[in-house]
């Protein structure tokens, strides 16, 4: 991959460092916060309750736009990225295991393209 | 270190072996990811070393090839990591009497794995001694935090390899897919991925990837708000 191609934030170095240091300094003053500053103190059950939903909130709507719209296609649908993000989702639903379902999506994502030639 | 405490430790560790299966793979595919990306080896792996958090890391990752700007990707990489604020509160209970140095390490190594291992033990023997429980979760971290890093490592050394027209792209999707799925159990969890997804889609004219913000948060709120109701109901 050329310099000119690179993600600006990547390319730009003091741009990658501060999202480095920024996102571990974040990140270790959510871990730090209760254990830390704000000791055994419980916290409302509702506030709990919708910091566990945090990952299911973030990571789908994340992935959806590369799921539909790869850029590597142009922002073209790709039907076999399509069906390779299908089969991911259904192995890991079926299996309830990461890795099977990592395994049945690289499958398909790889696999697809030589049965159909 | 008194026997006892060894026995904890050793029961940490233990405890953390399945985790040790699905580490790895992880790790390796963020190192190539991160790499085939753009970013050097050393910048991965000080990533990994100073983040360890994966959903963060390939968020990311994600955010910065889609061209959102360096705000956005520290934001919405930080809310990825919203809910170690409540493993830091669950375990303050348990942890909360250890010496601050401590604290401030068990924080550093505090990932979903350590986490989950630590409070099914703490659950179930809530009355062993602080001591013990410190020992008990540095057992959980002490195989699988040197792993994510030695095999970040291993995918960066080996994704510089990796021919650029290989689908790659696409490796973070699965990996997020996969990380999800296998935990999408309640009415809940479909309503709270159902609109992260339909919201991110529908504001993606929004500038600068914010859309995703958005739609996160009204997605967290019908995924308690879904639970309450559920409860209320049973």
């Amino acid at each position: 991959m050329s310099p000119d191609q690179l993600p600006e934030i990547i390319a730009v170095k003091w741009k990658l460092w501060t999202m480095i240091v920024a996102l571990g300094a974040a990140t270790f003053g959510l871990r730090f916060s209760f254990l830390g500053v704000i000791g055994a103190r419980p916290l409302p059950p509702m506030v709990l309750r919708l910091l566990r939903y945090t990952p299911m909130a973030v990571i789908p709507g994340l992935v959806a736009p590369a799921v539909l719209w790869p850029a590597a296609t142009g922002g073209e649908p790709d039907p076999v990225r399509l069906a390779a993000a299908v089969m991911t989702v259904m192995a890991g639903v079926i299996t309830r295991n990461t890795l099977a379902s990592i395994g049945a999506g690289v499958a398909v994502l790889f696999g697809l393209p030589l049965l159909l030639g | 270190m008194s026997s006892p405490l060894s026995a904890a430790f050793l029961r940490g560790c233990a405890a953390s072996l399945p985790f040790v299966l699905v580490i790895g793979p992880f790790g390796t595919l963020f190192g190539v990811v991160a790499t085939s990306a753009g970013m050097t080896v050393f910048e991965t792996m000080a990533f990994s070393v100073v983040v360890i958090a994966g959903a963060a890391q390939f968020a990311a990752v994600q955010l910065m090839q889609d061209g959102a700007p360096l705000a956005v990707v520290i934001f919405t990489a930080a809310a990825v990591n919203l809910r170690m604020a409540m493993y830091s509160a669950s375990l303050a209970p348990h942890l909360g009497p250890a010496k601050l140095w401590q604290r401030a390490l068990i924080s550093y190594l505090l990932v979903d794995q350590s986490y989950v291992a630590a409070i099914t033990e703490f659950t179930r023997h809530p009355g062993r001694p602080v001591a013990e429980k410190v020992a008990y979760f540095f057992g959980t971290v002490s195989l699988v935090v040197p792993l994510w890093y030695l095999s970040t490592w291993g995918g960066a050394a080996f994704g510089k390899a990796i021919p650029s027209d290989l689908a790659l792209d696409f490796a973070v999707p699965i990996a997020f897919l996969a990380m999800i799925a296998p935990v999408l159990r309640t009415p809940a969890h479909y309503a709270a991925a159902l609109v992260s997804v339909g919201g991110t889609l529908a504001l993606w004219w929004m500038p600068y990837s914010s859309g995703l913000l958005v739609a996160s948060a009204a997605a967290m709120a019908v995924g308690a708000l879904v639970e309450t109701l559920m409860e209320k109901r049973a």
